[in-house]
C-alpha cells in the first residue's frame, strides 16, 4: 500500500502500525512526537495498536517549547 | 548557513513586538540547497503559554503551518522564539525541551528595544551550536 509520511509518499507493507513507521523513518526522540494521521491527532500511547490504511497521510510533530 | 529574507525578518520582529511582554514563536519552512538553509516563509503561531517566561506552539496551528508547506513544496526547517528580556541565545529550557537535531532553532532577542537580535541555533542535547545567519 501508499502512504505519505512527513511529506514523501512510500511504499509499505500491509498491517504497518505507527509505532513501526516512527522506527523505520528514524524518527528521532519519538517520545516527544505527536501524529496525525489525516489531520487528526493520534492518541499516544496507540501507536502501537493503531495501523494504518491505504492512502494514509502522517505528519510527524515534535512538540515544541523553551523559555527564556 | 541560513537564510532569511530582510522582509520575513521584518514580519517576526513585529509579530514578536505586538505579543509584548510574552514570548512569541512560529515556524520556519524552506528549501535546503548545497547545505545552505533557505527559509521561504515564515509562521506566526500563537503561543499557548501566554508567557514572558515560555512559549509552547499551538499543536493545532503547527499541523496547519505543516501541512501549508507540504502544499508549497517546501519543508518544515525549524522555530524561531522570542526572548523579551534576555540575550539571543538558548536557555536551559530551550535545549531542554529541543527534540530535534536537525531543526534550526532561531532566537529573537528584544532585550535591547532598539536594536534586536537574531540568531539561529542548533541544538543536540545540552550542546547549541551557532549556525551562520544571513538577512538579505
Amino acid at each position: 500500500m501508499t502512504i505519505t509520511a512527513a511529506g514523501n509518499k512510500k511504499e509499505v507493507a500491509d498491517g504497518l502500525t505507527v509505532a513501526q513507521l516512527i522506527i523505520d523513518e528514524k524518527v528521532e526522540t519519538p517520545e516527544y512526537v505527536t501524529v496525525t494521521i489525516n489531520d487528526e491527532f493520534v492518541e499516544s500511547g496507540t501507536f502501537e495498536s493503531t495501523v494504518l490504511k491505504d492512502g494514509d497521510v502522517v505528519e510527524f510533530l515534535y512538540f515544541m517549547g523553551g523559555g527564556q | 548557513m541560513i537564510k532569511l529574507s530582510k522582509s520575513d525578518f521584518e514580519k517576526i520582529l513585529a509579530h514578536a513586538e505586538s505579543e509584548l511582554p510574552n514570548e512569541a514563536c512560529g515556524l520556519i519552512g524552506g528549501v535546503i540547497e548545497d547545505g545552505v538553509k533557505i527559509i521561504k516563509k515564515v509562521y506566526l503561531l500563537t503561543n499557548i503559554d501566554h508567557s514572558n517566561e515560555h512559549f509552547s506552539l499551538d499543536p493545532k496551528e503547527q499541523l496547519a503551518a505543516v501541512k501549508d508547506m507540504r502544499a508549497q513544496g517546501i519543508s518544515p526547517l525549524g522555530n524561531w522564539h522570542s526572548h523579551p528580556e534576555s540575550p539571543s541565545r538558548p536557555s536551559e529550557e530551550d535545549k531542554r525541551l529541543a527534540y530535534d537535531s536537525k531543526a534550526s532553532y532561531m532566537i529573537l532577542s528584544l532585550m535591547n528595544r532598539d536594536e534586536p537580535v537574531l540568531n539561529s541555533f542548533k541544538i543536540n542535547g545540552s550542546d547549541a551550536e551557532k549556525e551562520e545567519l544571513v538577512i538579505e
